[in-house]
């Protein structure tokens, strides 16, 4: 078991934690003003994809964060529009936001690169690498700073709560309901970027369910920022636990670790029960 | 004096319906006006329109004298209007300053500036007498607590008209007696009240002025202390009400129901009552004194903590939802439309609820025209209107419809029948009707529960009146010995201490 | 989802009486939804097409061609209709007692392992007559086990039918991908040959014109399945009394019916369904189970279920336009990448919630006038 807690494993946790902390954020962002969200998944993918497009037509990996939060903006906008404008069911529009993620990139790799696969190799981001793992730290306390202690935040937890409320003392809804998706869309594009950059590219449905982690983390954290960090690292953890038992020639099953963060969650959903922390207006 | 708000020739429609017809309307500042009329009279309406929560389909609102061109809830909070509604628009989870101070954040360098907020919020609460903890989460005060909140929130943004929508349905007499105190020294100060109502003693307490609203139409607007209970019921109903139902006296059977040491946990404590076969026993109290748990402890609905359950002798404490009605109990839920009917199916298939299997052939397979027949008969012999089986239940009024809930569960032939809040946004004629059911109940050998915050009804149709309160029987009373005065003496603890009398 | 009320009786002349249950309004047209939808997927292809710089005109012919134009595209839309059937039925069961079945997905998977290792496992003379109702009966009842995990959850501790079911999908896949390993062939992913007992027959066998085509019995399967949920939905006490938790879960109780009993029936009656996907994957297609073969038919159930109104007969009918379109994929891929039909489903999906919640929007404000 020598090496178990070693830096590299530490920080080979800490890599695979960076993109379900940043979609979990945007999870919270998300719920905790009222706003189910399922499409998730489909932010981390298309944030992916606009980096590596982004970073591979300008040769700037600024450029290319820059694009990848830009694309998952834009679904959120989209998702935005159906569910929040138009009122839309908040469950299958998150699916098909993420139906249309993976189809839309696909459609577009094949475009761009004439690729079934994977894009090109993408050049060397290191610097920005390192930034965005420090900072999806930062916007965890930030976040939970924000939500405690900012008048914005104050609100939008007023209005994924009781709307109505909100709404009779002159707060309006849909502003923050707004604010909260769109900050979902940058945060999951950001960890989107995350993906390409540390995989050098883009691969096909390279998320592979990563947004559904990180829900299952915002959930096991009580849609809090510091209860999501906490949870996301737990799952990191123990995916890069088992890596190492794997690479070592013990170890569980590579399925079970897998399946561990969801059957952790449903455990924690089923003994927390009926006394849930989930914002009372979610998905209205 | 000078008129705080005035509405002139204001009509309100929803879709096809016009709910206020050309209502006006002027209350005076530093005074306290009543706004009455039976339920669907449009007070409620009328007052969402004055805050700007409804559009107005004609008419004007003036507050203060100027005329408000596009009213708004903004709108009004800026001139001084502020509302305390039925139903409490509280965020369960946020703290009562965050509540209050929500939409008007007190800030500090940008952030919020969360004990400055908690102290101008208690300073505020101190100065009105609302006792409440700033630093409390919603979700954890009581009923009453949570309108001194709502109250709060109205005042803290500088309100001196305050709109009161049925404030004291669900506060207990002590509470309401609170209540009224804060009004007045409202009133003192120089501040408005519109306090909106169905309850008559109210009005007569503690109003000046008195508007009595009939159909969406002013039908009366007079000092109070020109006015007498009997003029204005006589305005909102438009007739005079016929008196209780004549009663024969029926023989008094076996045990029906008993209930023994009844427990759930935080609302009901050891509660014991016993039905006989032909007796209506009645169970007063303030809502949220246990009755409703009470209902669904004894229908099964919800699982006692303790105690015991029997129906006719049989022990059916654990008995399912189901077991329990095929033993013979009926239930008029308090809540009809969540709990009473699915809005959405037809009369028909509301009827049938919880009797499929006398519906069925083989294979579950519903026999649907012998279902469509009997739904007719019950439909004409309860007098429901329309007597159409497959109109949606939707579409009936709240008389029609608690006749349709009264008549599914008639058609069981309830050895006991558990009627909570029968009449409750009823109108009158409907009301004659369900207590002559109740009547009928009784007279026919078997046992009534009736569970009412109205005394008057209680004191017409129970031959013995249980007063809940806190969760505890505080008191059982023969129908001779119970009046006004004892049960709401009892029904706020004030004689509680006074020994049970126990058949 | 349309719904004929009981109790119509009295009065032969009057129509049924058919809407959503979100509908009020009777004059509510219930497919103008769908028909948006399409134009808007119809706008958005074009635009894809034109921007790939081919003429749609062009795609369109090839895609009419490829799908409805011959039998074997007949055969094949049939082919790729059939498990989106099952999936969409699996999703309005559970919509009809008011819960969201998210899981199709991994209980349509554990259902065609089941069916694949059952298959496999029967002596090689079983006949048909045993072998395909054990092999298909098997799909449903461990479908029907991963949709109870969840209802069950749900009914007794609360926890959101809609999260526990996304999660189980994972749990389901993943763990599958271990358990698999210890029945799949030598260096393969898939389980070993069904028994021939246990294959089901393909068209191609009665009618030459379909040879090549998959199309096998499983879509039979798949019809009488629609019939059948309509037939219990419309027809008997247990379908009325799953509905009635759907449309009030309070006033059901109060009438006696248990809500957490139907609420686990009901998912596990979702998962059964879906487990019968396996049908048409093992025992009409491939002859085994291998791993990854659902390719997001249960999320796409949920597509059909919305699409069909969670009413069989339209849940068939969305099924082959989505059937269609995964087919005619296929036949346009030489002049646009076939991933395009991929963006027009997720499209449909988007363009439907948005009308229908509009519609239903309308629909309300007319019956109650302004909203409060």
């Amino acid at each position: 078991m020598r090496g178990i807690l070693s830096g590299a494993f530490l920080l080979q946790a800490l890599r695979i934690s960076v993109p379900y902390v940043l979609a979990a954020l945007g999870g919270v962002a998300s719920e905790r003003s009222g706003v189910i969200n399922i499409a998730l998944e489909g932010m981390l993918l298309v944030g992916a994809f606009g980096a590596a497009v982004g970073a591979l037509a300008s040769g700037s990996a600024l450029a290319g964060l820059g694009a990848g939060v830009l694309a998952g903006v834009a679904l959120a906008a989209l998702y935005g529009l159906a569910v929040i404008r138009w009122r839309a069911d908040q469950i299958v529009c998150g699916v098909a936001a993420t139906l249309l993620a993976l189809g839309a990139t696909r459609y577009f790799l094949k475009v761009f690169y004439n690729s079934t696969s994977n894009s090109p190799r993408i050049p060397s981001t290191d610097g920005l690498g390192w930034a965005i793992l420090v900072g999806a730290a930062l916007l965890a306390a930030l976040a939970e700073a924000g939500l405690r202690r900012t008048a914005i935040g104050l609100r939008l937890r007023a209005v994924g709560e009781h709307p109505e409320a909100a709404r009779s003392v002159g707060v309006r809804v849909a502003p923050l309901r707004w604010l909260g998706v769109l900050l979902s869309g940058a945060l999951a594009g950001l960890g989107g970027v995350w993906l390409a950059f540390d995989q050098h590219g883009f691969v096909a449905n390279m998320s592979a369910g990563r947004g559904f982690i990180a829900l299952a983390a915002m959930i096991l954290g009580g849609w809090r920022p510091l209860g999501a960090l906490g949870a996301c690292l737990l799952f990191g953890g123990a995916e890069a636990l088992q890596l190492r038992l794997q690479s070592s020639g013990m170890g569980l099953g590579a399925g079970t670790v897998q399946a561990l963060p969801y059957l952790i969650t449903i455990v924690a959903l089923a003994v927390r029960g009926r006394a849930s922390v989930a914002p009372r207006a979610l998905g209205t | 004096m000078t008129t705080a708000v005035e509405l002139r020739g204001v009509v309100v429609r929803y879709g096809a319906v016009t709910a206020v017809r050309g209502v006006s309307l002027a209350v005076e500042r530093g005074a306290i006006h009543a706004v009455v009329g039976e339920n669907g009279a449009g007070k409620s309406t009328l007052m969402r329109a004055l805050y700007g929560l409804v559009p107005l389909a004609a008419g004007e609102v003036r507050v203060k004298g100027e005329p408000m061109a596009r009213p708004s809830p903004e709108a009004a909070i800026a001139r001084g209007v502020g509302m305390v509604h039925q139903h409490f628009l509280l965020a369960e989870a946020l703290t009562v300053a965050e509540n209050v101070v929500l939409g008007r954040e007190p800030r500090r360098r940008g952030l919020l500036d969360v004990a400055g907020a908690e102290a101008e919020v208690g300073a505020l609460a101190e100065e009105h007498g609302l006792a409440v903890d700033p630093a409390a989460p919603v979700g954890a005060l009581s009923v009453g607590e949570r309108q001194r909140v709502e109250i709060l929130k109205a005042l803290y943004r500088g309100a001196d008209v305050l709109i009161l929508d049925e404030p004291t349905a669900v506060l207990s007499p002590p509470e309401v007696d609170d209540l009224f105190a804060m009004l007045r020294a409202h009133r003192d100060r120089g501040g408005t009240v519109i306090l909106v109502t169905h309850k008559l003693d109210e009005v007569m307490a503690i109003s000046e002025r008195v508007t009595v609203l009939r159909r969406g139409e002013v039908v009366g607007d007079l000092p109070t202390r020109d006015a007498t209970p009997e003029a204005i019921v006589r305005l909102m109903v438009g007739r005079d009400l016929a008196g209780p139902p004549e009663r024969g006296a029926g023989p008094m059977g076996d045990v029906r129901l008993s209930v023994e040491g009844l427990t759930v946990r935080g609302s009901l404590d050891r509660v014991s009552l016993e039905v006989r076969g032909g007796e209506i026993l009645g169970v007063a109290g303030v809502e949220g004194n246990g009755q409703t748990e009470l209902c669904e402890a004894i229908t099964g609905l919800r699982r006692a903590d303790a105690g015991i359950v029997r129906l006719d002798g049989a022990d059916v404490t654990r008995a399912s939802p189901a077991r329990r009605r095929a033993l013979g109990l009926g239930h008029v839920p308090e809540d009809r439309h969540r709990r009473g009917l699915l809005l959405d199916l037809s009369l028909a298939e509301n009827l049938l609820l919880g009797r499929l299997d006398e519906y069925t052939r083989f294979a579950s397979i519903l026999d649907r025209r012998r279902l469509a027949a009997d739904a007719a008969r019950l439909l004409e012999r309860f007098d429901v209107r329309p007597a159409d089986p497959a109109a949606p239940a939707r579409s009936l009024s709240g008389g029609n419809q608690q006749k349709v809930v009264l008549a599914r569960e008639l058609s069981l032939r309830p050895r006991v029948l558990l009627a909570a809040q029968p009449t409750r946004g009823v109108d009158v004629g409907a009301i004659e009707r369900i207590h002559a059911e109740l009547d009928g109940v009784r007279r026919r050998g078997a046992g009534v529960l009736l569970i009412s915050a109205e005394l008057d009804e209680l004191l017409a149709l129970a031959d013995r009146v249980a007063v809940l309160y806190r969760g505890r029987i505080v008191a059982t009373l023969p129908r001779a010995e119970a009046d006004r005065e004892r049960l709401g003496g009892l029904m706020t603890g004030a004689t509680a201490q006074q020994a049970a009398v126990q058949p | 989802m349309s719904r004929t009320r009981i109790g119509r009786i009295g009065d032969g002349s009057r129509k049924l009486d058919s809407g959503s249950r979100f509908e009020i309004s009777r004059s509510v047209p219930v497919l103008l939804p769908p028909a948006l939808a399409l134009l808007v997927a119809l706008a958005a292809a074009s635009l894809l097409v034109v921007a790939y710089g081919q003429s749609p005109l062009h795609v369109y012919r090839l895609f009419l061609d490829g799908t409805w134009g011959n039998a074997y595209g007949i055969g094949q839309v049939l082919f790729k209709a059939t498990p989106l059937v099952f999936t969409g039925l699996s999703v309005a069961l559970a919509f009809h007692a008011g819960l969201f079945n998210v899981g199709a997905e991994g209980q349509l998977t554990l259902g065609a392992f089941a069916t694949g290792l059952v298959g496999a496992a029967l002596p090689p003379a079983t006949p048909a007559a045993i072998a395909l109702p054990l092999a298909v009966g098997a799909g449903f009842c461990a479908g029907a086990a991963a949709g109870a995990v969840p209802g069950a959850l749900k009914a007794w501790r609360g926890a959101h039918e809609v999260i526990v079911t996304i999660m189980l999908n994972f749990v389901i896949l993943a763990e599958l991908s271990d358990l698999g390993k210890r029945f799949y062939d030598r260096e393969s992913v898939h389980t070993a040959h069904v028994v021939a007992g246990a294959t089901l027959a393909r068209a191609g066998a009665f009618f030459p014109s379909l040879r090549g085509s998959a199309l096998s019995g499983a879509a039979l399967l798949a019809a009488a399945t629609a019939i059948a949920v309509w037939w219990l939905l419309q027809r008997t006490a247990a379908g009325f009394r799953l509905r009635a938790v759907g449309l009030g879960a309070e006033a059901a109780a109060t009438a006696g019916i248990s809500v957490a009993r139907q609420t686990v029936i009901a998912m596990a009656l979702a998962g059964g369904v879906a487990g019968l996907v396996g049908a048409n994957a093992v025992l009409g297609y491939k002859g085994y189970y291998e791993e990854g073969f659902a390719g997001g038919v249960g999320f796409m159930g949920i597509a059909v279920a919305l699409l069909g109104r969670n009413h069989p007969g339209g849940i068939v009918a969305a099924a082959l336009l989505f059937g269609t379109l995964s087919q005619g994929g296929l036949a346009i891929n030489a002049v646009v990448p076939k991933e395009i039909v991929e963006v027009l489903q997720a499209v449909i999906i988007l363009a439907v919630a948005v009308s229908s919640a509009t519609v239903r929007r309308q629909a309300a404000q007319l019956a109650t006038g302004a909203r409060a």
